[in-house]
Protein backbone atom coordinates (compact mmCIF):
# COMPACT_ATOMS: atom_id res chain seq x y z
CA UNK A 1 0.00 0.00 0.00
CA UNK A 2 1.47 3.71 -0.98
CA UNK A 3 0.22 6.90 -0.20
CA UNK A 4 -0.85 10.03 -2.27
CA UNK A 5 0.84 13.03 -0.99
CA UNK A 6 0.03 15.44 -3.78
CA UNK A 7 -1.73 15.66 -7.03
CA UNK A 8 -1.91 17.65 -10.40
CA UNK A 9 -4.48 17.70 -13.41
CA UNK A 10 -3.66 20.50 -15.83
CA UNK A 11 -5.68 20.44 -19.15
CA UNK A 12 -7.83 22.84 -21.20
CA UNK A 13 -10.74 22.56 -18.31
CA UNK A 14 -8.16 24.33 -15.79
CA UNK A 15 -5.35 24.27 -14.14
CA UNK A 16 -4.64 22.23 -11.03
CA UNK A 17 -6.89 19.28 -9.55
CA UNK A 18 -9.44 21.42 -8.09
CA UNK A 19 -10.18 23.17 -10.89
CA UNK A 20 -10.64 20.53 -13.10
CA UNK A 21 -12.80 18.73 -10.66
CA UNK A 22 -14.72 21.94 -10.47
CA UNK A 23 -15.58 22.28 -14.07
CA UNK A 24 -16.59 18.42 -14.40
CA UNK A 25 -18.81 19.17 -11.67
CA UNK A 26 -20.47 21.65 -13.31
CA UNK A 27 -20.63 20.17 -16.70
CA UNK A 28 -17.81 21.69 -18.50
CA UNK A 29 -16.01 19.99 -21.53
CA UNK A 30 -12.74 20.51 -23.12
CA UNK A 31 -14.24 18.67 -26.80
CA UNK A 32 -14.72 21.39 -29.86
CA UNK A 33 -14.11 20.68 -33.31
CA UNK A 34 -11.00 21.77 -34.73
CA UNK A 35 -10.87 22.21 -38.50
CA UNK A 36 -6.99 23.44 -39.16
CA UNK A 37 -5.22 22.43 -36.32
CA UNK A 38 -3.05 19.74 -38.65
CA UNK A 39 -2.89 20.06 -42.42
CA UNK A 40 -4.10 17.89 -44.26
CA UNK A 41 -6.04 16.03 -41.40
CA UNK A 42 -10.23 16.57 -41.98
CA UNK A 43 -12.10 18.35 -39.28
CA UNK A 44 -11.66 16.54 -35.46
CA UNK A 45 -13.59 17.06 -32.42
CA UNK A 46 -10.88 17.15 -29.48
CA UNK A 47 -10.15 18.74 -26.14
CA UNK A 48 -6.67 20.42 -26.98
CA UNK A 49 -5.42 23.01 -25.12
CA UNK A 50 -6.07 26.74 -27.02
CA UNK A 51 -2.28 27.40 -27.08
CA UNK A 52 -0.24 24.65 -28.19
CA UNK A 53 1.77 23.16 -25.15
CA UNK A 54 5.20 21.65 -25.21
CA UNK A 55 5.71 18.52 -23.73
CA UNK A 56 8.31 18.90 -21.11
CA UNK A 57 7.14 22.28 -19.96
CA UNK A 58 3.62 21.07 -19.43
CA UNK A 59 5.01 17.83 -17.43
CA UNK A 60 7.14 20.24 -15.22
CA UNK A 61 4.43 22.80 -14.61
CA UNK A 62 2.19 19.54 -13.70
CA UNK A 63 4.35 18.33 -10.83
CA UNK A 64 5.40 21.51 -9.45
CA UNK A 65 1.64 21.98 -8.93
CA UNK A 66 1.90 18.53 -7.18
CA UNK A 67 4.96 19.03 -5.42
CA UNK A 68 3.65 22.26 -3.84
CA UNK A 69 0.77 20.54 -1.75
CA UNK A 70 3.65 18.32 -0.38
CA UNK A 71 5.37 19.37 2.63
CA UNK A 72 8.62 17.34 3.63
CA UNK A 73 11.19 17.89 6.84
CA UNK A 74 13.96 18.75 3.84
CA UNK A 75 15.12 18.80 0.50
CA UNK A 76 16.48 15.30 0.15
CA UNK A 77 13.36 13.75 -0.62
CA UNK A 78 14.84 14.04 -4.68
CA UNK A 79 17.49 10.94 -4.01
CA UNK A 80 14.61 9.26 -2.94
CA UNK A 81 12.50 9.44 -5.69
CA UNK A 82 11.81 7.87 -9.03
CA UNK A 83 10.01 9.50 -11.86
CA UNK A 84 7.65 7.44 -13.63
CA UNK A 85 6.54 8.51 -17.09
CA UNK A 86 2.65 7.63 -18.56
CA UNK A 87 2.91 8.15 -22.06
CA UNK A 88 2.18 7.08 -25.75
CA UNK A 89 3.88 9.03 -28.00
CA UNK A 90 5.67 11.63 -25.67
CA UNK A 91 7.51 14.57 -27.21
CA UNK A 92 7.36 14.10 -31.29
CA UNK A 93 7.63 10.08 -30.53
CA UNK A 94 10.55 10.41 -28.10
CA UNK A 95 9.76 8.92 -24.77
CA UNK A 96 12.75 8.37 -23.00
CA UNK A 97 14.47 12.23 -23.56
CA UNK A 98 11.69 13.99 -21.94
CA UNK A 99 11.82 11.41 -18.79
CA UNK A 100 15.39 11.97 -18.61
CA UNK A 101 14.46 16.25 -18.95
CA UNK A 102 12.21 16.07 -16.64
CA UNK A 103 14.11 14.36 -13.94
CA UNK A 104 17.16 16.10 -14.58
CA UNK A 105 15.09 19.50 -13.90
CA UNK A 106 14.13 18.46 -10.34
CA UNK A 107 17.74 17.45 -9.39
CA UNK A 108 16.86 13.79 -9.82
CA UNK A 109 19.86 11.21 -9.69
CA UNK A 110 17.91 7.87 -10.32
CA UNK A 111 17.41 7.44 -14.18
CA UNK A 112 13.51 7.84 -14.77
CA UNK A 113 11.26 4.99 -16.21
CA UNK A 114 8.84 4.86 -18.88
CA UNK A 115 5.49 3.43 -18.70
CA UNK A 116 4.00 2.92 -22.58
CA UNK A 117 1.66 0.39 -22.39
CA UNK A 118 -0.97 1.91 -24.86
CA UNK A 119 -4.19 3.29 -23.04
CA UNK A 120 -3.36 1.32 -19.91
CA UNK A 121 -0.77 3.23 -19.18
CA UNK A 122 -1.56 5.81 -16.65
CA UNK A 123 -3.21 3.39 -14.37
CA UNK A 124 0.50 0.73 -14.91
CA UNK A 125 2.80 3.65 -14.27
CA UNK A 126 0.89 3.47 -10.74
CA UNK A 127 1.07 -0.36 -10.17
CA UNK A 128 4.72 0.28 -11.22
CA UNK A 129 5.21 2.55 -8.39
CA UNK A 130 3.73 0.64 -5.74
CA UNK A 131 5.81 -2.53 -6.79
CA UNK A 132 8.70 -0.34 -6.44
CA UNK A 133 8.14 1.30 -3.34
CA UNK A 134 6.80 -1.65 -1.79
CA UNK A 135 10.19 -3.48 -2.70
CA UNK A 136 11.83 -0.62 -0.73
CA UNK A 137 13.71 0.32 -3.81
CA UNK A 138 12.49 4.57 -2.93
CA UNK A 139 10.67 6.25 -1.15
CA UNK A 140 8.51 8.22 -3.17
CA UNK A 141 7.14 8.14 -6.94
CA UNK A 142 6.42 10.86 -9.01
CA UNK A 143 4.16 9.59 -11.42
CA UNK A 144 3.43 11.62 -14.41
CA UNK A 145 0.65 11.42 -17.56
CA UNK A 146 1.19 13.30 -20.50
CA UNK A 147 0.29 13.18 -24.40
CA UNK A 148 0.41 16.35 -26.72
CA UNK A 149 -2.45 15.55 -29.72
CA UNK A 150 -0.28 15.92 -33.13
CA UNK A 151 -1.19 15.24 -37.01
CA UNK A 152 0.42 11.52 -36.11
CA UNK A 153 -1.72 10.71 -33.36
CA UNK A 154 -5.19 12.13 -35.01
CA UNK A 155 -4.22 11.06 -38.62
CA UNK A 156 -3.96 7.73 -36.98
CA UNK A 157 -7.00 7.52 -34.98
CA UNK A 158 -9.10 8.81 -37.92
CA UNK A 159 -7.40 6.17 -40.49
CA UNK A 160 -8.87 4.02 -38.11
CA UNK A 161 -12.27 5.14 -38.21
CA UNK A 162 -12.24 5.15 -34.52
CA UNK A 163 -12.90 8.92 -34.35
CA UNK A 164 -16.59 10.06 -32.89
CA UNK A 165 -17.30 13.15 -35.60
CA UNK A 166 -18.95 14.74 -32.38
CA UNK A 167 -19.13 14.90 -29.10
CA UNK A 168 -18.41 11.45 -27.41
CA UNK A 169 -21.63 9.18 -25.95
CA UNK A 170 -19.92 6.68 -23.55
CA UNK A 171 -22.13 3.87 -23.47
CA UNK A 172 -25.00 5.47 -25.63
CA UNK A 173 -26.33 3.05 -27.98
CA UNK A 174 -26.10 5.84 -30.46
CA UNK A 175 -22.18 5.77 -29.90
CA UNK A 176 -19.91 7.06 -32.69
CA UNK A 177 -16.25 6.29 -31.15
CA UNK A 178 -13.88 8.47 -29.09
CA UNK A 179 -12.30 11.74 -29.11
CA UNK A 180 -8.68 13.09 -28.27
CA UNK A 181 -7.93 15.01 -26.02
CA UNK A 182 -4.60 16.81 -23.97
CA UNK A 183 -3.30 16.21 -20.45
CA UNK A 184 -0.80 16.71 -17.88
CA UNK A 185 -1.32 15.14 -14.89
CA UNK A 186 0.73 13.87 -11.70
CA UNK A 187 0.09 11.82 -8.55
CA UNK A 188 3.20 11.96 -6.08
CA UNK A 189 2.83 8.47 -4.05
CA UNK A 190 4.80 8.06 -0.71
CA UNK A 191 5.81 4.91 1.60
CA UNK A 192 4.13 5.92 4.88
CA UNK A 193 7.37 7.07 6.94
CA UNK A 194 8.47 9.69 9.46
CA UNK A 195 9.75 11.45 6.54
CA UNK A 196 6.61 12.07 4.93
CA UNK A 197 4.23 14.91 6.91
CA UNK A 198 1.30 16.69 5.11
CA UNK A 199 -1.73 15.45 3.89
CA UNK A 200 -2.48 12.09 2.52
CA UNK A 201 -5.35 12.29 0.05
CA UNK A 202 -5.71 8.43 -0.94
CA UNK A 203 -3.86 5.31 -0.56
CA UNK A 204 -3.49 2.73 -3.67
CA UNK A 205 -3.83 -1.00 -2.30
CA UNK A 206 -4.12 -3.04 -5.17
CA UNK A 207 -3.48 -3.49 -8.85
CA UNK A 208 -3.62 -6.02 -11.56
CA UNK A 209 -2.62 -5.95 -15.41
CA UNK A 210 -4.09 -8.64 -17.80
CA UNK A 211 -4.04 -9.38 -21.22
CA UNK A 212 -7.14 -10.45 -23.14
CA UNK A 213 -4.89 -12.89 -26.00
CA UNK A 214 -7.11 -11.94 -28.16
CA UNK A 215 -6.43 -9.10 -30.79
CA UNK A 216 -3.76 -6.42 -30.78
CA UNK A 217 -6.58 -3.40 -31.77
CA UNK A 218 -10.00 -4.92 -30.48
CA UNK A 219 -11.24 -5.95 -27.04
CA UNK A 220 -11.77 -9.48 -26.06
CA UNK A 221 -15.80 -10.13 -26.84
CA UNK A 222 -15.88 -11.73 -23.10
CA UNK A 223 -14.21 -8.90 -21.05
CA UNK A 224 -11.40 -11.49 -20.53
CA UNK A 225 -8.80 -9.59 -19.40
CA UNK A 226 -10.76 -6.54 -17.62
CA UNK A 227 -12.40 -8.97 -16.03
CA UNK A 228 -9.43 -11.01 -14.73
CA UNK A 229 -8.27 -7.31 -13.17
CA UNK A 230 -11.27 -6.63 -11.78
CA UNK A 231 -11.03 -10.14 -9.96
CA UNK A 232 -8.06 -9.25 -8.93
CA UNK A 233 -8.10 -6.17 -7.14
CA UNK A 234 -11.96 -7.55 -5.53
CA UNK A 235 -9.97 -9.78 -3.53
CA UNK A 236 -11.48 -9.45 -0.22
CA UNK A 237 -14.29 -6.94 -1.53
CA UNK A 238 -17.79 -7.31 -2.25
CA UNK A 239 -19.36 -5.03 -5.01
CA UNK A 240 -21.18 -3.16 -2.34
CA UNK A 241 -17.86 -2.08 -0.99
CA UNK A 242 -17.26 -0.52 -4.02
CA UNK A 243 -18.11 3.18 -3.85
CA UNK A 244 -17.28 3.80 -7.88
CA UNK A 245 -16.22 2.00 -10.24
CA UNK A 246 -13.70 4.65 -12.66
CA UNK A 247 -14.54 2.77 -16.41
CA UNK A 248 -12.30 3.88 -19.43
CA UNK A 249 -15.37 4.44 -21.64
CA UNK A 250 -13.78 6.08 -24.88
CA UNK A 251 -17.35 5.70 -26.32
CA UNK A 252 -16.37 3.76 -29.69
CA UNK A 253 -18.61 0.54 -29.73
CA UNK A 254 -16.35 -2.56 -28.87
CA UNK A 255 -14.78 -0.77 -26.06
CA UNK A 256 -17.99 0.29 -24.04
CA UNK A 257 -19.44 -3.00 -25.04
CA UNK A 258 -16.51 -5.25 -23.21
CA UNK A 259 -16.47 -3.09 -20.33
CA UNK A 260 -20.43 -3.41 -19.75
CA UNK A 261 -19.52 -7.36 -19.77
CA UNK A 262 -16.56 -7.24 -17.70
CA UNK A 263 -18.66 -5.73 -15.13
CA UNK A 264 -21.23 -7.82 -15.19
CA UNK A 265 -18.90 -11.01 -15.12
CA UNK A 266 -17.34 -9.18 -11.87
CA UNK A 267 -20.67 -8.52 -10.03
CA UNK A 268 -20.15 -4.77 -10.22
CA UNK A 269 -22.77 -3.64 -13.05
CA UNK A 270 -24.99 -1.64 -10.61
CA UNK A 271 -21.70 0.32 -8.65
CA UNK A 272 -21.89 3.98 -9.46
CA UNK A 273 -19.81 4.66 -12.97
CA UNK A 274 -17.15 7.66 -13.27
CA UNK A 275 -16.87 8.16 -17.17
CA UNK A 276 -14.75 10.95 -17.59
CA UNK A 277 -14.13 11.07 -21.72
CA UNK A 278 -16.84 13.84 -22.31
CA UNK A 279 -15.28 16.00 -20.54
CA UNK A 280 -11.12 15.57 -21.49
CA UNK A 281 -11.51 13.37 -24.35
CA UNK A 282 -9.35 10.42 -24.61
CA UNK A 283 -5.83 11.60 -23.13
CA UNK A 284 -4.34 8.47 -23.88
CA UNK A 285 -0.86 8.40 -21.55
CA UNK A 286 -2.84 11.18 -19.16
CA UNK A 287 -6.01 9.22 -18.83
CA UNK A 288 -5.15 7.17 -15.91
CA UNK A 289 -3.90 9.52 -13.71
CA UNK A 290 -6.41 11.96 -14.62
CA UNK A 291 -9.47 10.11 -13.89
CA UNK A 292 -7.81 8.63 -10.90
CA UNK A 293 -7.64 11.93 -9.47
CA UNK A 294 -11.29 13.19 -10.31
CA UNK A 295 -12.27 9.71 -9.24
CA UNK A 296 -10.93 10.24 -5.75
CA UNK A 297 -11.97 13.96 -5.00
CA UNK A 298 -15.77 12.67 -6.25
CA UNK A 299 -16.34 9.77 -3.50
CA UNK A 300 -16.92 10.42 0.19
CA UNK A 301 -13.97 10.04 2.79
CA UNK A 302 -13.15 6.49 3.92
CA UNK A 303 -14.80 5.21 0.69
CA UNK A 304 -13.23 2.23 -2.08
CA UNK A 305 -12.93 3.20 -5.35
CA UNK A 306 -11.38 1.11 -8.58
CA UNK A 307 -10.14 2.47 -11.45
CA UNK A 308 -9.78 0.28 -14.86
CA UNK A 309 -8.53 0.69 -18.18
CA UNK A 310 -8.05 -1.05 -21.33
CA UNK A 311 -6.00 -0.33 -24.70
CA UNK A 312 -4.42 -1.83 -27.77
CA UNK A 313 -2.00 -4.77 -27.70
CA UNK A 314 -4.97 -6.53 -25.76
CA UNK A 315 -4.24 -4.78 -22.82
CA UNK A 316 -6.34 -4.44 -19.64
CA UNK A 317 -5.66 -2.86 -15.73
CA UNK A 318 -7.66 -1.71 -13.08
CA UNK A 319 -6.53 -0.31 -9.31
CA UNK A 320 -8.20 -0.83 -6.20
CA UNK A 321 -7.77 3.09 -3.94
CA UNK A 322 -9.33 4.21 -0.51
CA UNK A 323 -9.76 7.88 -0.03
CA UNK A 324 -9.14 8.92 3.58
CA UNK A 325 -7.15 11.24 5.78
CA UNK A 326 -3.78 9.97 6.90
CA UNK A 327 -1.23 11.92 9.18
CA UNK A 328 1.91 11.31 10.48
CA UNK A 329 0.17 10.54 14.00
CA UNK A 330 -1.72 7.09 12.79
CA UNK B 1 12.40 -8.23 -1.43
CA UNK B 2 14.88 -11.09 -2.25
CA UNK B 3 18.09 -9.75 -3.89
CA UNK B 4 19.36 -13.17 -5.00
CA UNK B 5 20.09 -14.27 -8.39
CA UNK B 6 16.96 -14.64 -10.52
CA UNK B 7 16.04 -17.76 -11.65
CA UNK B 8 16.85 -18.30 -15.17
CA UNK B 9 15.36 -20.84 -17.15
CA UNK B 10 15.95 -20.33 -20.48
CA UNK B 11 17.27 -17.19 -22.28
CA UNK B 12 17.61 -16.34 -26.48
CA UNK B 13 19.48 -12.91 -27.81
CA UNK B 14 18.97 -12.46 -31.49
CA UNK B 15 20.67 -9.70 -33.49
CA UNK B 16 20.52 -8.83 -37.01
CA UNK B 17 23.54 -11.70 -37.62
CA UNK B 18 23.22 -14.07 -35.25
CA UNK B 19 20.68 -16.37 -32.98
CA UNK B 20 22.16 -17.23 -29.76
CA UNK B 21 19.53 -19.93 -27.66
CA UNK B 22 20.48 -20.97 -24.28
CA UNK B 23 24.50 -20.24 -25.12
CA UNK B 24 24.31 -22.31 -28.53
CA UNK B 25 24.09 -20.35 -31.64
CA UNK B 26 21.41 -21.25 -34.71
CA UNK B 27 22.60 -21.45 -37.66
CA UNK B 28 21.00 -18.64 -40.68
CA UNK B 29 21.82 -18.28 -43.74
CA UNK B 30 19.96 -14.67 -43.70
CA UNK B 31 20.24 -11.45 -41.95
CA UNK B 32 18.62 -8.72 -40.75
CA UNK B 33 14.71 -9.03 -41.06
CA UNK B 34 15.13 -11.60 -43.76
CA UNK B 35 16.99 -13.77 -41.11
CA UNK B 36 13.68 -13.12 -39.01
CA UNK B 37 11.32 -14.85 -42.18
CA UNK B 38 13.84 -17.40 -42.29
CA UNK B 39 13.60 -18.19 -38.79
CA UNK B 40 9.52 -17.87 -38.97
CA UNK B 41 9.44 -20.22 -41.87
CA UNK B 42 11.80 -22.91 -39.64
CA UNK B 43 10.23 -22.70 -36.35
CA UNK B 44 6.27 -21.62 -36.90
CA UNK B 45 5.31 -21.42 -40.66
CA UNK B 46 1.70 -21.56 -39.86
CA UNK B 47 0.96 -18.11 -38.73
CA UNK B 48 0.64 -15.75 -41.82
CA UNK B 49 0.01 -13.07 -38.68
CA UNK B 50 3.43 -13.10 -38.85
CA UNK B 51 3.74 -11.20 -42.18
CA UNK B 52 1.47 -7.93 -41.05
CA UNK B 53 3.56 -7.49 -38.13
CA UNK B 54 6.24 -4.71 -37.91
CA UNK B 55 9.56 -5.74 -37.23
CA UNK B 56 9.61 -4.86 -33.89
CA UNK B 57 6.82 -7.18 -32.98
CA UNK B 58 8.23 -9.79 -35.51
CA UNK B 59 11.77 -9.63 -33.74
CA UNK B 60 9.93 -10.16 -30.21
CA UNK B 61 7.80 -12.94 -31.68
CA UNK B 62 10.53 -14.99 -33.09
CA UNK B 63 12.23 -14.81 -30.11
CA UNK B 64 9.31 -15.77 -27.56
CA UNK B 65 8.57 -19.04 -30.15
CA UNK B 66 11.72 -20.30 -29.98
CA UNK B 67 12.18 -19.62 -26.42
CA UNK B 68 9.45 -20.91 -25.35
CA UNK B 69 9.37 -24.23 -27.47
CA UNK B 70 12.96 -25.12 -26.41
CA UNK B 71 13.13 -24.38 -22.55
CA UNK B 72 11.83 -26.76 -20.16
CA UNK B 73 10.08 -24.07 -18.22
CA UNK B 74 7.58 -24.47 -14.98
CA UNK B 75 4.50 -22.24 -14.92
CA UNK B 76 1.14 -22.76 -12.69
CA UNK B 77 -0.95 -23.75 -15.45
CA UNK B 78 1.33 -24.29 -18.77
CA UNK B 79 -0.53 -26.95 -20.19
CA UNK B 80 0.78 -28.23 -24.05
CA UNK B 81 -1.18 -27.17 -26.94
CA UNK B 82 -0.12 -27.87 -30.48
CA UNK B 83 1.31 -24.03 -30.80
CA UNK B 84 3.96 -24.87 -27.81
CA UNK B 85 2.24 -24.35 -24.17
CA UNK B 86 -0.66 -22.03 -22.97
CA UNK B 87 0.64 -19.89 -20.41
CA UNK B 88 -2.35 -18.44 -18.61
CA UNK B 89 -0.77 -16.53 -16.16
CA UNK B 90 2.68 -15.95 -17.56
CA UNK B 91 3.43 -12.06 -17.51
CA UNK B 92 5.35 -10.80 -20.62
CA UNK B 93 7.36 -8.00 -19.39
CA UNK B 94 9.52 -6.31 -22.37
CA UNK B 95 11.56 -3.05 -22.41
CA UNK B 96 13.53 -1.01 -25.04
CA UNK B 97 14.55 2.64 -25.48
CA UNK B 98 13.49 3.39 -28.56
CA UNK B 99 9.92 2.27 -28.33
CA UNK B 100 8.26 2.04 -31.74
CA UNK B 101 10.23 4.49 -33.28
CA UNK B 102 11.05 2.27 -37.24
CA UNK B 103 7.49 1.62 -37.44
CA UNK B 104 6.59 5.44 -36.26
CA UNK B 105 9.21 6.71 -39.05
CA UNK B 106 7.17 4.38 -41.76
CA UNK B 107 4.23 5.92 -40.57
CA UNK B 108 5.11 9.43 -40.55
CA UNK B 109 5.62 8.55 -44.31
CA UNK B 110 2.60 8.01 -45.03
CA UNK B 111 0.87 11.44 -43.82
CA UNK B 112 3.81 13.78 -45.14
CA UNK B 113 2.56 16.90 -46.33
CA UNK B 114 1.23 16.69 -50.03
CA UNK B 115 1.21 12.57 -49.86
CA UNK B 116 -1.09 12.10 -46.95
CA UNK B 117 -2.81 8.52 -46.95
CA UNK B 118 -2.18 7.53 -43.48
CA UNK B 119 -2.71 3.51 -43.41
CA UNK B 120 -4.19 2.22 -40.38
CA UNK B 121 -2.39 -0.97 -40.62
CA UNK B 122 1.12 0.26 -39.76
CA UNK B 123 -0.70 2.90 -37.47
CA UNK B 124 -1.85 -0.14 -34.70
CA UNK B 125 1.89 -1.10 -34.58
CA UNK B 126 3.02 2.63 -33.82
CA UNK B 127 2.94 1.41 -30.06
CA UNK B 128 6.23 -0.66 -28.78
CA UNK B 129 3.49 -2.97 -26.34
CA UNK B 130 1.38 -4.50 -29.33
CA UNK B 131 4.57 -6.85 -29.07
CA UNK B 132 4.04 -8.02 -26.01
CA UNK B 133 0.03 -8.94 -27.68
CA UNK B 134 1.39 -10.46 -30.15
CA UNK B 135 3.51 -12.28 -28.40
CA UNK B 136 0.59 -13.11 -25.79
CA UNK B 137 -2.19 -14.20 -28.75
CA UNK B 138 0.42 -16.76 -29.99
CA UNK B 139 0.37 -18.44 -26.67
CA UNK B 140 -2.33 -17.89 -24.96
CA UNK B 141 -0.50 -15.58 -22.26
CA UNK B 142 -3.71 -14.06 -20.01
CA UNK B 143 -1.17 -12.71 -17.21
CA UNK B 144 0.24 -9.48 -17.55
CA UNK B 145 1.63 -7.93 -20.30
CA UNK B 146 3.58 -4.60 -19.98
CA UNK B 147 6.66 -2.43 -21.80
CA UNK B 148 8.64 0.18 -20.48
CA UNK B 149 11.23 2.45 -21.79
CA UNK B 150 14.32 2.70 -20.22
CA UNK B 151 18.21 4.19 -20.48
CA UNK B 152 19.52 0.51 -20.55
CA UNK B 153 18.92 -3.24 -20.05
CA UNK B 154 20.17 -3.14 -16.71
CA UNK B 155 17.29 -0.69 -15.50
CA UNK B 156 14.96 -3.22 -15.93
CA UNK B 157 16.39 -5.58 -13.15
CA UNK B 158 14.56 -3.84 -10.34
CA UNK B 159 11.37 -3.37 -12.09
CA UNK B 160 11.57 -7.62 -12.75
CA UNK B 161 12.56 -7.94 -9.07
CA UNK B 162 10.10 -5.45 -7.62
CA UNK B 163 7.21 -7.64 -9.66
CA UNK B 164 8.42 -10.77 -8.71
CA UNK B 165 7.93 -9.62 -5.31
CA UNK B 166 4.44 -9.24 -5.76
CA UNK B 167 3.10 -11.85 -7.98
CA UNK B 168 4.05 -15.72 -8.33
CA UNK B 169 4.60 -16.12 -11.89
CA UNK B 170 7.15 -16.88 -14.87
CA UNK B 171 7.71 -14.13 -16.90
CA UNK B 172 9.20 -13.79 -20.80
CA UNK B 173 11.23 -10.65 -20.05
CA UNK B 174 13.99 -8.90 -21.76
CA UNK B 175 14.87 -6.06 -24.25
CA UNK B 176 13.25 -5.93 -27.49
CA UNK B 177 14.64 -3.22 -30.03
CA UNK B 178 14.44 -1.97 -33.44
CA UNK B 179 15.49 1.24 -34.78
CA UNK B 180 15.65 0.20 -38.83
CA UNK B 181 14.75 -2.66 -40.69
CA UNK B 182 18.10 -4.47 -40.21
CA UNK B 183 19.33 -2.96 -36.92
CA UNK B 184 17.25 -4.48 -33.81
CA UNK B 185 18.97 -5.96 -30.75
CA UNK B 186 16.43 -8.94 -28.90
CA UNK B 187 17.68 -10.63 -25.84
CA UNK B 188 14.55 -12.54 -23.59
CA UNK B 189 14.63 -15.09 -20.47
CA UNK B 190 12.27 -16.58 -19.05
CA UNK B 191 12.33 -15.73 -15.32
CA UNK B 192 11.22 -18.70 -12.47
CA UNK B 193 9.68 -17.33 -9.32
CA UNK B 194 9.77 -19.66 -6.71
Amino acid sequence: MIYCVGHSIISPLGEGSQANYEAVQAGRTGLKIHTNRFEDVEPFCASLFDTPQSFVPLCIRSIEDAIGQWTMDNGQWIKDTIFILSTTKGDQLDLLTPAQEIACHFGNPNPPIVVSNACTSGVCAQITAMRLLEAGLYKHAVVVGCDIQTKFIVSGFQAFKALSPEPCKPFDPDRKGLNLGEAAATIIYSVQNSECRGQNFWTLEAGSIHNDANHISAPSRTGEGSYRCLMDVMKGFQPEDIALVGVHGTATPYNDAMETIALERAGLQDRPRSVLKPHFGHTMGAAGVVETIICALSVPQNSTFIKMLSGFGGVNAAIRLRVGQWTKDN
Amino acid sequence: MDKGQLKVEGEIEIQPTSVVLNGQPIATSETGDKMLVELYRRYVGDYPKFFKMDTLSRLGFIAAEILLKNTEHRTQTATLTEHGTQNTDMAVILANSKASIKNDTDYMATISNGNYYPSPALFVYTLPNIVTGEIAIRHQIQGETSFYILENQEQLEPIIRSTLNVKRSTILAGWCECTEPNRFYAKLQIIWNN
